[in-house]
C-alpha cells in the first residue's frame, strides 16, 4: 500500500527508473518526468487519441494508463521514431501526403499505424480508416493521413510509393 | 483532468487480490482501465483503494474444456479477437469483438471489465447473454456461479458484493457449423451502440432452424434475451419474412430515454439490428460456419 513507487521500464529503447507517484497517468510521466512532449493530451479521457503510445508493441491510451502500470514494459514514442535527422518513413510519409497540419494528433496517429503496418504491411483503404477511427484529427479531414499511411506500406514493402 | 489520490495495490494471485479487496477501505479493481480510468479522471469515482490486478497469470487464461470455453476475467479484448479457438467455435464472441470501441482500447480492455463496468450499450454482455454464459465470482467467502441473466441488477450494476470480484467466465460451446451474427448501430464507428443484435443459428440437416439465440443491447439497462423471437423462429425454415415477423419482438423491449436516442428510436433501431443479425447468422450457418 503506498502512494508513491519506484519503476523501472524501457522508453524508445533506454531503461529509465524513477519514483512516482501512483496517480500519476504514463502520459504525464512520459511528458512531465521524462520531457518526451511529443505525446499530446487533448480529451484526458481516451476518446481523441492524441496520447496513443505503443506498450510492447501495442497500442494503448497514456492518459488512460498508470505510470506504475508500465512498470517492466517497453514504451514507444513519437520521439523513437526517427534516426537523428532521418524521419522514418511512416513519418516521411506524412509529410509527402500532407497527412498532418496543426500536427496535435499526429503522434497517435503515427502509433497506431505503426501497429497496423506491423500486424498488417498491405492494408486497404478501408482498414486504414477503421484503425483510425480511434483517433480525431481537426484538420485534414483524415485523407492525407490515410493517404500516407498506404504510401508509407508501399515504401516499407520496398515498391515505389 | 487527473485522477484524485488513491492507495495503490498489485497483488500477485488471485487469493491476495480478494484478501485486499476484503479487509480495505473503498477499494476498486483495476482491470484493463478503459473505463475505469475516463471515470476516474473525470472524478465520477474516486476510490480510496486501487486494486490492479493485470499482473495475475491465473486470470488471463483461456482454456478450451471442449464442450466449454472458461476465459480469465484478465483477458483483453484484443487477444480474444485474435483466438483462433474463439474464432472457430465462438463465432458471436469474436463478432461482437469487433465492435467494441477501438483497436487501442480493445489492446488493454478486458472482458471482465466489460462485464463489470456494465455499460448499457457494451458488446459483450449481450453476447454472453446469446450464448447463456455462466460468470464465476469469487471473494474471501468463497465462491459462486451467476448465470448471465442474473448479472445484470440494474443500470451499470453488476450482481456483485464490495468484497467480490469477478474472476471468469464460462461459455457452453455450440456444435461447430452453426452461425453468428452481431449487428450495431452507432453514429462513430467505435461508439456505443444506440442498439445492437447478438444471433445465433444452427440448423438441422433440412435446413430448419434447429437452435437459436438473440440478445439486444444499448436498447434497455442491460442485454435483453429476445425469448418471443426466438419461440417464433425455432422449427421453422428461414426465409426473410420469417426473420422479419420475428426481429418486431426487438421493438417491445423496453427502452432508454437519453441524449443518444430517444425510447422510439431505439426500439426502431433494435428490429432492424435483429433482422440483419439473423440474416448474418443464416449466411454463416448455411455457408458450413465460415466466416
Amino acid at each position: 500500500m503506498t502512494d508513491r513507487m519506484t519503476i523501472s521500464l524501457t522508453v524508445n529503447g533506454d531503461a529509465v527508473s524513477r519514483e512516482v507517484s501512483v496517480r500519476m497517468t504514463l502520459a504525464d510521466f512520459l511528458r512531465h518526468e521524462l520531457g518526451l512532449t511529443g505525446t499530446h493530451l487533448g480529451c484526458e479521457h481516451g476518446v481523441c487519441g492524441a496520447c496513443t503510445i505503443l506498450m510492447n508493441g501495442r497500442t494503448a491510451r497514456s492518459c488512460l494508463t498508470l505510470a506504475v502500470q508500465a512498470d517492466g514494459q517497453s514504451i514507444d514514442t513519437v520521439e523513437g521514431m526517427a534516426d537523428g535527422d532521418d524521419l522514418s518513413p511512416l513519418q516521411q510519409a506524412f509529410i509527402d501526403q500532407h497527412g498532418l497540419q496543426c500536427g496535435f494528433c499526429t503522434p497517435g496517429m503515427l502509433a497506431t499505424i505503426t501497429e497496423l503496418l506491423n500486424t498488417n504491411p498491405d492494408p486497404t483503404e478501408h482498414e486504414v480508416r477503421e484503425w483510425l477511427s480511434g483517433n480525431a484529427c481537426r484538420c485534414t479531414g483524415y485523407q492525407g493521413i490515410v493517404d500516407a499511411a498506404l504510401a508509407a506500406a508501399k515504401t516499407l514493402q520496398g515498391k515505389v510509393p | 483532468m487527473k485522477p484524485p489520490p488513491f492507495s495503490y495495490h498489485r497483488p500477485d494471485s488471485v487469493d491476495e487480490a480478494l484478501g485486499l479487496l476484503a479487509t480495505l477501505d473503498d477499494p476498486k479493481i483495476l482491470a484493463g482501465g478503459q473505463s475505469l480510468m475516463p471515470m476516474m479522471n473525470f472524478r465520477y469515482v474516486m476510490p480510496a483503494n486501487l486494486i490492479d490486478i493485470n499482473r495475475i497469470d491465473d486470470l488471463s487464461r483461456t482454456e478450451n474444456g471442449g464442450e466449454t470455453l472458461r476465459i480469465g476475467a484478465m483477458v483483453r479484448q484484443r487477444d480474444l479477437e485474435f483466438s483462433d479457438l474463439v474464432k472457430a467455435r465462438c463465432p458471436l464472441l469474436h463478432a461482437a469483438l469487433l465492435n467494441v470501441g477501438h483497436v487501442q482500447t480493445r489492446n488493454r480492455g478486458t472482458i471482465g471489465g466489460s462485464l463489470s463496468h456494465l455499460d448499457p450499450a457494451a458488446e459483450l454482455p449481450a453476447a454472453l447473454m446469446a450464448l447463456d454464459a455462466t460468470l464465476h465470482v469469487g471473494s474471501k467467502r468463497g465462491t459462486r456461479d451467476v448465470a448471465i441473466t442474473d448479472w445484470s441488477m440494474g443500470y451499470m450494476t453488476p450482481n456483485l458484493e464490495m468484497d467480490e470480484m469477478l474472476t471468469a467466465i464460462t461459455i457452453p460451446l455450440w456444435p461447430a457449423g452453426h452461425g453468428a451474427g452481431f449487428v450495431e448501430f452507432a453514429r462513430r464507428h467505435g461508439d456505443f451502440a444506440m442498439a445492437g443484435t447478438a444471433a445465433m443459428l444452427a440448423l438441422s440437416p433440412s435446413g430448419t432452424i434447429e437452435r437459436v439465440a438473440l440478445a439486444v443491447t444499448g436498447v434497455d439497462i442491460g442485454p435483453v434475451r429476445l425469448h418471443d423471437a426466438e419461440a417464433m423462429l425455432a422449427g421453422q425454415t428461414p426465409s426473410e419474412a420469417l426473420f422479419a415477423d420475428a426481429a418486431q419482438t426487438a421493438g417491445a423491449v423496453p427502452g432508454l430515454d437519453d441524449v443518444h436516442a430517444s425510447k422510439a428510436y431505439r426500439r426502431k433501431l433494435a428490429i432492424v439490428m435483429t433482422k440483419r443479425a439473423l440474416a448474418q447468422a443464416l449466411a454463416q450457418a448455411q455457408g458450413g460456419g465460415d466466416d
